[in-house]
Formats: C-alpha cells, sequence, structure tokens
C-alpha cells in the first residue's frame, strides 16, 4: 500500500517543466511523478571511508519551508563562482531540471508553488532514517558523522533549554564531532558544561583563551575508519567575539589562525593521518582561501554561510562540502583512500523531503518529547500573512521588512534596523504565522529591542561597516551575514566600491529626503553585541504587532538599489 | 569594555623578547598626527625596504580595536656577524603613527616580541627591521576595526 510518505506526488505542472531537460536522478524520479526514498537515498559506494555532514542547523527539529537566496553576490576570486550564483544560473550552472524536486530543495525559483508541490524538506527524523541507512550500507566503521555546528540555536525551544533539546536529540545520531559558533553565545560557562555532557568531540583548534593564548578545546581528533587513519580538526567561526557579543565570551579568542590550522595538519600526518578532514565553521570563501594556502587537507566540510551545493568544489587537492542549511540537507562523500591519498571519491547533496523519507521512530519520540513543554505554545496562531515571508539573501527579505515594520510602528520609530542573519525559516503566503515562526527567525540570547537616537552619518558608518564585512573582495575580512536590514531607510549599494564608500543615496523613507549627516534620527533595532542593552524581547514586539495587525503583506523590497558592476 | 586599557600598560613579552627588555626597549616617540611614513624614512635613513624576512602576526578583524595582540618575529641567525638591530612598528591611520620601536642584539637570541596594541580604526600596521649590515626588511599587514554584530 502506497501512502504520502512512500510516494510523493507532484503537480502535473511541474513535471512538465522537466520534459526534454537534462535529468539528474532526482530529474527521472520527478518524471515518473514518484520521489521515493530509495530514489533519494541511492547512492553507488566507493571506496573506505564515508563522510556525513550536516552544518547549520539552526534549531531546526522538524521538516521546514526554507527559501535559498535569490542574491548571493561574490566579489574578488569568488564573483560569479558557486556558491555566488542563484536561481536560473545556478540550475544552468549544475544541469539541474527547472521544477524538478532537486532545483525546488536548491533554488528559489518558482518557490511557493514548488513548496505546495514538494511539502517540507528536513527534519532530524529524517535524517536519522538517512544516517541509519548509510550504516547499514557502509558498516559503522567505516562511516564518520560530523556536525559544522550552529546546531543549539535558532528556535524556541534551543533558547529555552539553552540548546539542550537539540543536544539530546544530537545525541541519538551519535556524531562523532562537532564544531560551533551560535554554541558560543549561551556564554563560557554553559557551552563548556554542555560539551562536557556531549559524549562526543568538540573541536575548535582556533579558540584560545585571551591571557595566555592557550587551547581552549581539543584541535582534532584522529579516528580509524575502513582501516584508514582519519584526523578530523575542527575550526569554530573565527568571528564569533566579532559577530556576536564578546561580553558573552570574555575569556576567549578566536580568529582565522591559518598557521595553527597549518600546524594541526602537519602535527595529524605526523601522527599517522592518512585522510585529514577540517570541520569548518569559516564560511565557504574563507575555506576557499584557506585550502589555496594550507597545504595537506583533503576534505573541508564548509559552513556558516549557509551554501547548499550540488557538487564537491576541487581546489588544488581539497574537497569543499557546502551541505545547506535548517536540517534540509544530509552530505554523505564516499572516499577510497590509499597509501595515504585520495584516489577517488564520489558526492552527495541529499535533499531530506519529508513526504518522502520515513521519519525514523526513536528519534520521532524523542523530537516529540523535548518539543512537548513547549508544544502548545509554539502552535498557537498570532495572526496570518497574505505573502511568502522569507529572510535568506544578501539584501532584505520580507521577513525581515516585517520585523522592520514592526520596531518602527510598536517603538515608534522613524527608522529601523535588523540584522542581516542567515537563519531562519520561511512561511507561505496565505498560512498562518505561529509563535513558532515568528521564534525561527528571531529566537537568540541578545534579543532586546533598543530604540536611541543616531546621526545620518553614524547610520552610513553602520551600513558601510556591514557592507564590508560582507563584500570585502578578501575573504579573510569577511564576517559572513547579510547587509544589515532596514526599516524607513532606502539606499543605494555599490558592490565592487573600496570600504566606506560602497553606500550612497541614503533617503528617509518616511518623508523622501535624503539622510542629513548631523541630523538625530530616532532608531529602533535589535541584537545589539553591546552589554547592557535594555528593551523587550524582539519576538514580544514582532507578535504584537502581527497580533494587532492580524493580517500582514510584505511585498519584496525595493528600497535598496543594488549595483554589481 | 576595557577602554580604560592602555597600550602602555598591557605590553607582555613573548620568550624570546624578555631578554630584548633587558638591554633596552622604548615605546615609539609621541608623534605628530600621522606621521608613520615620515617615521620610516627616518628610520631607514630613506633607504628602500625590502619586503620579507619580518613575519607579522595580527588578526585579520580586531575583536577589540582597543587591546590587538600583535606577534612580530624576524628571520635572523643572531649572531655577531649577522643580527637584527632594532625593529620599528607603526600604524598608517591612528592619531599617531607611532606604535612601537624595538631593540635587539645577538644575545637576544630571536628577534621576536609579542604585545598588544590600540587601533583606532582599520588600517595598515608596518613592521620595519634593521639589520646590522644596514640592510632593512619589512611586512604589512591590514587589520580592520568593525563596529560588529550582524554575523549570521
Amino acid at each position: 500500500m502506497l501512502n504520502r510518505r512512500d510516494v510523493l506526488q507532484v503537480g502535473a505542472a511541474t513535471a512538465a517543466a522537466v520534459a526534454g531537460s537534462g535529468l539528474g536522478a532526482l530529474g527521472t524520479a520527478l518524471a515518473r511523478q514518484r520521489l521515493t526514498q530509495n530514489e533519494l537515498l541511492r547512492f553507488k559506494s566507493l571506496g573506505n571511508v564515508t563522510l556525513l555532514h550536516v552544518a547549520d542547523m539552526h534549531g531546526q527539529l522538524l521538516p521546514v519551508t526554507f527559501r535559498e537566496p535569490s542574491t548571493n553576490i561574490g566579489v574578488g576570486a569568488a564573483r560569479g563562482e558557486p556558491p555566488h550564483i542563484t536561481g536560473a544560473a545556478f540550475l544552468k550552472r549544475f544541469h539541474i531540471a527547472a521544477g524538478s524536486a532537486e532545483a525546488h530543495a536548491l533554488t528559489p525559483v518558482d518557490f511557493e508553488s514548488l513548496a505546495r508541490s514538494y511539502g517540507r524538506i528536513g527534519g532530524l527524523d529524517r535524517a536519522a532514517t538517512a544516517i541509519k541507512a548509510v550504516r547499514a550500507e557502509r558498516g559503522e566503521d567505516r562511516v564518520l558523522l560530523l556536525d559544522g555546528g550552529d546546531t543549539w540555536q535558532g528556535s524556541l525551544g534551543a533558547y529555552r533549554t539553552l540548546g539542550q533539546d537539540m543536544i539530546d536529540c544530537m545525541r541519538l545520531l551519535k556524531p562523532d564531532a562537532m564544531t560551533g559558533h551560535w554554541e558560543f553565545t549561551y556564554g563560557e560557562k554553559r557551552l563548556k558544561e554542555a560539551v562536557a555532557g556531549l559524549g562526543f568531540a568538540f573541536l575548535a583548534l582556533n579558540v584560545r583563551d585571551t591571557q595566555w593564548q592557550e587551547p581552549v578545546f581539543d584541535a582534532y581528533k584522529m579516528f580509524e575508519k575502513g582501516g584508514v587513519k582519519v584526523a578530523v580538526l575542527g575550526q569554530a567561526f573565527p568571528y564569533t567575539p566579532v559577530a556576536n557579543p564578546r561580553w558573552m565570551i570574555p575569556s576567549w579568542t578566536f580568529g582565522i589562525r591559518e598557521e595553527a590550522v597549518h600546524a594541526a595538519v602537519d602535527k595529524a600526518r605526523g601522527e599517522g593521518a592518512q585522510l585529514v578532514v577540517l570541520l569548518s565553521h569559516n564560511g565557504f570563501d574563507v575555506d576557499r582561501k584557506l585550502a589555496g594556502r594550507v597545504p595537506g587537507i583533503d576534505v573541508i566540510l564548509t559552513g556558516h554561510t549557509h551554501d547548499a551545493l550540488p557538487v564537491a568544489i576541487k581546489v588544488g587537492k581539497t574537497l569543499l562540502v557546502a551541505s545547506g542549511s535548517h536540517g534540509k540537507f544530509l552530505s554523505r562523500l564516499d572516499l577510497d583512500v590509499r597509501a595515504g591519498a585520495v584516489r577517488g571519491y564520489r558526492y552527495k547533496l541529499i535533499p531530506l523531503f519529508a513526504d518522502a523519507i520515513r521519519p525514523d521512530p526513536d528519534m520521532a519520540a524523542m523530537i516529540a518529547k523535548v518539543r512537548a513543554p513547549f508544544a502548545q505554545e509554539l502552535a498557537r496562531e498570532v495572526g496570518r500573512t497574505e505573502s511568502l515571508l522569507y529572510r535568506r539573501g544578501n539584501i532584505n527579505g520580507t521577513f525581515d521588512d516585517l520585523i522592520c515594520a514592526a520596531l518602527i510602528e510598536e517603538r515608534d520609530a522613524e527608522i529601523s534596523l535588523s540584522p542581516g542573519f542567515r537563519w531562519g525559516t520561511s512561511v507561505l503566503a496565505n498560512s498562518p504565522v505561529t509563535v513558532e515562526d515568528i521564534h525561527n527567525a528571531t529566537a537568540m540570547t541578545y534579543p532586546q529591542v533598543y530604540r536611541l537616537t543616531m546621526t545620518g552619518a553614524r547610520l552610513k558608518e553602520i551600513l558601510e561597516d556591514v557592507a564590508d564585512n560582507l563584500f570585502n573582495p578578501d575573504p579573510y575580512y569577511q564576517q559572513g551575514g547579510d547587509m544589515v536590514r532596514c526599516g524607513g531607510l532606502g539606499y543605494t549599494i555599490d558592490v565592487a566600491k573600496p570600504a566606506g564608500q560602497r553606500i550612497s543615496a541614503l533617503t528617509h523613507l518616511g518623508s523622501g529626503a535624503p539622510i542629513e549627516a548631523a541630523r538625530d534620527y530616532v532608531v529602533s533595532g535589535w541584537a545589539s553585541v553591546n552589554e547592557g542593552v535594555e528593551g523587550p524581547p524582539v519576538w514580544q514586539v514582532v507578535e504584537r504587532y502581527i497580533a494587532r495587525k492580524q493580517v500582514v503583506r510584505a511585498a519584496p523590497n525595493t528600497t535598496v538599489k543594488v549595483v554589481d558592476a | 569594555m576595557s577602554c580604560g586599557l592602555d597600550r602602555r600598560q598591557v605590553l607582555a613579552f613573548g620568550g624570546g623578547a624578555l631578554a630584548v627588555a633587558a638591554f633596552g626597549f622604548s615605546v615609539g616617540p609621541a608623534n605628530a598626527a600621522n606621521d608613520a611614513a615620515e617615521l620610516i624614512a627616518k628610520f631607514t635613513g630613506g633607504k628602500q625596504a625590502t619586503t620579507g624576512k619580518v613575519k607579522l602576526d595580527l588578526p585579520e578583524i580586531a575583536e577589540n580595536g582597543n587591546t590587538v595582540p600583535m606577534t612580530f618575529s624576524v628571520e635572523s641567525p643572531m649572531t655577531e656577524s649577522s643580527y637584527v638591530s632594532e625593529v620599528l612598528v607603526v600604524a598608517d591611520e591612528n592619531p599617531r603613527g607611532g606604535i612601537a620601536h624595538f631593540h635587539f642584539s645577538p644575545a637576544s637570541g630571536v628577534a621576536e616580541a609579542n604585545t598588544r596594541i590600540r587601533l583606532a580604526k582599520t588600517q595598515n600596521i608596518i613592521a620595519v627591521a634593521k639589520m646590522n649590515d644596514g640592510s632593512f626588511f619589512t611586512a604589512t599587514k591590514q587589520v580592520k576595526v568593525t563596529i560588529g554584530g550582524c554575523g549570521g
């Protein structure tokens, strides 16, 4: 008996779009109007070691709706290179049929109608099924499961339990190691305590104590898999104390520490490692540069920038894998390692279509258990949205525009600022907006909404600063994240200009007048990295706004103009 | 915030440079607003410094501009016949260009030091090493000082 989980029926219109195009495995499945667990997990195994990788789950235990970016501009050497291609160009580059399941998982093309056809993607219970299947097929002694971090933050449950809900679920999967970023925003004490109870390694070679520059965590761990000595090195997000509050981790200092990576690689090789894997939260462009400068790394499992790529990218002899975000994907990389070198590989980015993959019962039970204390609250409908709400992209997304509108109205401000986070799930048009939806876009440990005055000059300085963190041509000077989102403020950004000269035509949207450098403007925002910020949590402000409006609508942003010459 | 810290109070040294201190070490003179180029010209006597031999270890992005860890080392056998005699460190956008001026001798063993420096904004840090034969070597690194936030 077939049910919706075994065979995912897709709309006739989307199937028709595939006809005549270069079909991948998923396209073929679509042409047959079915998408099955077997199709999704099918993999011709190779060699003696399998790496499984997840990253940037951001607190999401259930299947999600998540729109990939339509704007993801690369600068310098990364210009026009993956992951800096989107939409139709992405599909063309990777020979993916428009309208196919893979196209829907990886791009925002025709997002809403395909989201309704294919359903949600992800869910840790689906990931568990896939991971168990690979371990059963390959044998556990050949498989390493690695978590790139940003796992313990991004939902109401993760916030209330200080990440314990995610830890309890991840422990069932028995990962071999993880590294981190937002994990650090629970503070030094909580992180240390959580790491002590993990039962698997937390690796971060680039975190040192500020006083003596001594390592705080293990740099790497050696494993024996398929008869191969494997070294897994961990690299936490290098700019955690810059992008997130330093006062929460006052005794720790980070940084890219290229030389420390080099030293750890050499040490691991010296101890007999035949395969060296860097489990990284650097961001894709930083890792691409690092791969070209530090020899001896066979594989970099990238994270932080939330890129989902259907192929492994080769830089010299190093393979770079990008496994997406929010639990949508599981990466599988099979490696043939002989005589201390990688002789061959096969890679698949597996989209975890929730209607096609059976949930693992043990994990489903654990997810239900950790969600139970908040289940009623999470499901509560606050209002409805008439338009698609999403965040991801270099410039404002509609969810951010909604948050910015809420900040202006609820806090009586002229201008609002909302951080350019890459986490946050999407809500389809004509759907209820729940407490869970609001928290998926806002839940973090420094949520206070401030209200203060800033001069026009200061506003420009902030925009220039963030723009350089995103568009500096040298990836080592980038922090990840996207442009800070603005409400009541329009501007033009010229990506290719030098630092301090990218932002122009700043406009006060309330009056249509140009922003004056010396005038004070009333600004409301959230996620300040300063200590002692006072104000209500942002989710409360957003909830009050939606509850008051009952029906919200946010059209795609037109107040920021991007020049990418 | 640790804004109260002054770089003169937080100078710290690596093992190699400890010996240096005994031989005399002076923090850069109080100069007029950004005179980095003049300081270098004065130090080298107008001679061209060659890029190389000097390794300057600084973060790409400062976690805190008020106290940025800096380490430099200069390749040299540090023998009586071949050693590094002085290293000048300047910043090209601070209100004053001078950061530090280190003196070494063969007895220093290595030409290396670490300290913490204060940076007002994004700028280049330039280290120039003087060898006992009168030649000069240099390295430059940009350090970004950012408002922070928004990484995601």
